[in-house]
């Protein structure tokens, strides 16, 4: 489990291989990788500002890694976050996992970024041809984390 | 001390990253901590600090409920998060 909030960009390549163990005891990798999409035109005066909480960030993330290894087999996670100023078209975050089996992989990999999305402490900025403004948090994105909590339950 | 950080909107609405409060009476728990803050700095403070949304946090744990406060807590006050 390994969790990264840094402005540099990442290499989804080798982040990937890093979810290899050469003992080769995995049997599928999923992964996600989020990108920064341009809400107002022209695209190229946007950008976005990533604020976070550190220390909080990485724990709370960490704690969403581990909660992702007591439900399904996973073999590794792992998590990259970018902070900082940001343009439209640059990666923005990764997420990975490796299994034994693609099911496992799948969930984990959408359950982390879903629970990311709602208990991680970032926060955008957006700043466009309408100014600079605050992107608020979506009641879909909330009803995506509920999902797992439900699902739990069954 | 109990060490007090703002974030996001809340950080900008206040004009306030981060501030620093003697523990103890008046300020013993997270909600006593922000009736002094709102009554240290004003109507501004009560404004923001009263978002119905606001998420409070205690030694970098989101709390849903008053929680008592120690010396060297650190307390954080912000907006829903966006990440991702």
């Amino acid at each position: 489990m390994r969790v990264d909030v840094q402005q540099d960009d990442f290499d989804v390549a080798k982040l990937q291989s890093s979810l290899l163990s050469g003992e080769h005891d995995e049997g599928a990798i999923a992964t996600f990788t989020g990108y920064v999409r341009c809400n107002s035109e022209p695209a190229d005066g946007y950008r976005l500002e990533l604020e976070h909480y550190p220390g909080m960030t990485e724990s709370s993330i960490e704690a969403i890694l581990e909660e992702s290894a007591q439900r399904w087999p996973v073999c590794r996670a792992r998590v990259v976050h970018r902070v900082g100023v940001l343009t439209a078209g640059e990666q923005i975050v990764w997420v990975g996992v490796s299994a034994s089996h693609r099911e496992a992989a799948f969930a984990a990999c959408e359950f982390i970024m879903d629970y990311l999305k709602t208990r991680a402490p970032f926060w955008k900025k957006e700043t466009g041809s309408q100014g600079a403004s605050w992107v608020d948090a979506r009641e879909s994105d909330t009803l995506r984390a509920k999902r797992w909590q439900q699902s739990q339950q069954q | 001390m109990l060490n007090v950080l703002f974030f996001g909107r809340i950080r900008e609405e206040l004009d306030c990253a981060q501030l620093t409060v003697a523990p103890g009476p008046g300020c013993d728990d997270l909600d006593a901590l922000q009736k002094h803050l709102e009554t240290m700095h004003g109507d501004r403070w009560q404004t923001v600090l009263g978002q119905d949304n606001l998420i409070r946090a205690v030694n970098h744990a989101v709390v849903s409920v008053n929680v008592p406060l120690v010396d060297g807590d650190e307390v954080a006050f912000f907006p829903p998060v966006t990440g991702g």
